[in-house]
């Protein structure tokens, strides 16, 4: 059987694709904003924190990573629900991303606050700041810029990952392909150009992240090297 | 006129890391704008006993007087008033890589002594002065020299007005010709009456410059005194061996 | 409507065979695949790293629910109906592929440039210096990221579950829908997905330490 390619159907269904892209940035810039806080104070606790808040993050952070999103998102929509707490799918689809997004965020920061030394917190500690002063102005801004690559890469698996919350009927790009699909028979191309708004998206997230980079890192900005 | 009151005082002393004992009871007195230089080998404990002064080191025993206030004990409200007094300088640095030199030094202004933006940026200009480095106000460390680098890190600690300035063997990180500059900028404050502590290797700087020479052995004060007796007349057999040894 | 009891959970364990059977069909395809790219991503010819740079950064863009639902769906609309097995074989392994050779290929070029120049100055032509002293260094290195990489592949079978293929998620949904405990049984279900993944996990951390332990 021959199968012609045909993309007509692009003609009057575009719009959908663009509006369901447009749902996804929604879905995960919120995420992964929410997502960087819980993992960078996760972060700060793994490394400063009380030895019984420390245990409970690790484990916070192992269950989270050793599980599958699909089944996070499961427990949070349906699970909670048949506790009573009954979430609307976006909002469910949000604690999910932001609580899967916080665990690997941790791991990431926690490293880069250990890259730290010893050495800068003293002499801050001389100078006189306090520890929230000292985390805020000298440890932070570094070890961010020391793991910015690897947020980056996972701010943006996060993005992907969020099609995944197209099965509890999330509204996103993949939700909207799904109905597409449905209406036009044409699958195949459907989910072709998905995959292309998709790389698209990708790498408009990277450029967003870089330019952030840019203007969070003044130091980088001006002179072009990396934090020795 | 007051009397040249005691800025530091430090009373039999003990400090242990674990089993090990590095202070045995440490005991002398630093006079307001004395300066003075603490000697001696690796391992007789003389970074271990600068970092208990400024308070980076709990102590086990015996007492640590700074400015009329205790040091090593529990308690923030002591911690700050510790801080406003004492300035500290170390072997590498440690300047904030990410921020400017004039950050570096606005920061805690800012932050700790809550002076306004304006006026912070004013005193980093002049302690930059202070130590000859006013045009480098916009620099990043990375951007300087080694010496520069201390230099400025003298200039952070200074512009918080201490009354006793730390420094920890500051040129033994800096190539030779780096060292001269350094040294010439504590020679400077000396001058200027700050009273200084200074664990160093450069026994040149300490003859010229030091008015109390402490030699440090074992974790004890072995001998003290003031600086031209001291190397003159060395009572141990040790100290006239250090001194051979590092001239 | 039934109750949860042990007949529930054996059925999970028992579907969770189906998880370990896709993991290992993944692993196999993608490293068959990603042998292939990483050396294709370090070899001379300009059109074959160009090639394989391009497969792996359109994966690597593109999530891999999309690629389950182009190999099942949208094949299935051309004409070529895979069974969900094979379909989420597929789609893992074209996954799995990429990946695999993008750690691989940094495994390649982590071996030292020294080492290089030595085999050749030994007078081995470039397919020796592979097989004797580059891959087997690269080999050493790799194993670490690989089995983090296999936690990866066993959470993403639970993908599967939407083209229809009864793992471990999907029997979850369907104990599910007879007895409408979602909470207890996801929760049962995201414990057997930690007790097939933890171990892994562990075991590529201490395998990093050793690797590290030993330079």
């Amino acid at each position: 059987m021959s199968y012609v390619l045909d993309f007509s159907f692009m003609a009057d269904k575009w719009p959908a694709f663009v509006a369901g892209a447009w749902l996804t940035i929604q879905l995960t810039v919120v995420s992964i904003s929410l997502g960087f806080v819980v993992g960078t104070v996760c972060g700060l606790v793994r490394v400063y924190g009380h030895p019984l808040l420390r245990r409970l993050v690790g484990f916070y952070v192992e269950v989270i990573r050793n599980t599958p999103l699909l089944v996070q998102i499961f427990i949070v929509y349906f699970g909670l629900s048949s506790l009573g707490l009954k979430l609307s799918a976006e909002v469910s689809a949000i604690i999910a991303l932001v609580v899967n997004m916080g665990a690997y965020t941790t791991e990431i920061m926690r490293a880069g606050i250990q890259s730290i030394s010893r050495t800068q917190m003293e002499a801050a500690d001389c100078l006189g700041l306090n520890r929230l002063q000292t985390i805020i102005h000298v440890v932070l801004l570094p070890a961010m810029e020391r793991v910015y690559p690897a947020l980056t890469s996972q701010f943006v698996l996060l993005m992907l990952a969020s099609s995944i919350t197209s099965q509890i009927s999330a509204e996103e790009l993949t939700a909207t392909a799904n109905l597409v699909q449905s209406d036009t028979y044409r699958s195949f191309e459907v989910y072709i150009v998905v995959a292309v708004v998709y790389l698209a998206l990708s790498a408009l997230y990277r450029f967003a992240f870089w330019a952030i980079g840019l203007v969070l890192f003044a130091r980088r900005r001006r002179l072009g090297t990396a934090l020795q | 006129m007051p009397q040249s009151e005691n800025v530091v005082r430090v009373s039999g002393v003990v400090k242990e890391f674990g089993p090990l004992r590095v202070l045995q009871g440490v005991t002398f007195d630093v006079a307001r704008g004395q300066t003075v230089a603490i000697v001696g080998r690796s391992g007789s404990g003389k970074s271990t006993l600068l970092r208990c002064i400024a308070g980076l080191e709990s102590i086990q025993g015996g007492e640590i007087d700074v400015c009329g206030n205790a040091v090593g004990l529990p308690g923030s409200a002591n911690r700050a008033r510790l801080r406003r007094d004492v300035g500290m300088v170390f072997q590498s640095y440690n300047l904030f890589p990410h921020l400017t030199v004039e950050r570096n030094i606005t920061l805690a202004l800012t932050l700790v002594k809550k002076q306004p933006k304006a006026e912070a940026r004013k005193v980093a200009a002049d302690v930059l002065g202070l130590v000859g480095l006013t045009d480098k106000i916009a620099a990043y460390p990375e951007q300087l020299s080694g010496g520069q680098q201390q230099r400025v890190a003298i200039a952070r600690s200074l512009a918080l007005s201490p009354q006793v300035m730390l420094f920890d063997e500051v040129t033994s990180a800096l190539d030779p010709e780096l060292t001269a500059e350094v040294l010439a900028v504590m020679e400077d404050l000396a001058r200027r009456g700050m009273t200084m502590i200074t664990v160093t290797h450069e026994m040149g700087f300490a003859r010229r410059v030091a008015d109390l020479v402490v030699f440090m052995h074992k974790g004890q004060v072995w001998e003290i005194g003031p600086t031209a007796e001291l190397f003159a007349n060395p009572k141990t057999a040790e100290f006239t061996q250090f001194i051979g040894s590092e001239l | 409507m039934n109750h949860i009891g042990p007949n529930q959970l054996i059925y999970l364990v028992e579907a969770a065979r189906w998880t370990i059977l896709l993991s290992l069909i993944a692993f196999a395809g993608g490293s068959v695949l990603g042998l292939a790219l990483a050396l294709a991503r370090v070899s001379k010819i300009g059109a074959l790293r160009l090639l394989a740079s391009g497969y792996i950064q359109v994966i690597q863009g593109t999530p891999l629910l999309i690629v389950l639902f182009l190999s099942y769906f949208g094949l299935g609309i051309m004409g070529y109906k895979l069974v969900p097995l094979v379909a989420a074989g597929l789609s893992l392994t074209l996954y799995a592929g990429a990946f695999l050779g993008e750690i691989w290929r940094g495994c390649i070029e982590a071996v030292a440039k020294t080492q290089w120049e030595a085999s050749d100055c030994l007078g081995l032509n470039r397919f020796q210096q592979y097989a004797y002293v580059i891959l087997p260094q690269a080999v050493r290195l790799a194993i670490p990221p690989t089995v983090g990489f296999m936690v990866q592949i066993v959470k993403n079978t639970s993908l599967a579950s939407v083209i229809g293929f009864v793992e471990l998620a999907r029997a979850g949904q369907i104990v599910n829908n007879s007895t409408f405990e979602p909470f207890v049984i996801f929760t049962c279900v995201a414990a057997i997905y930690f007790a097939l993944c933890y171990p892994l996990s562990l075991a590529a951390r201490a395998l990093e330490r050793k690797s590290h332990a030993a330079k």
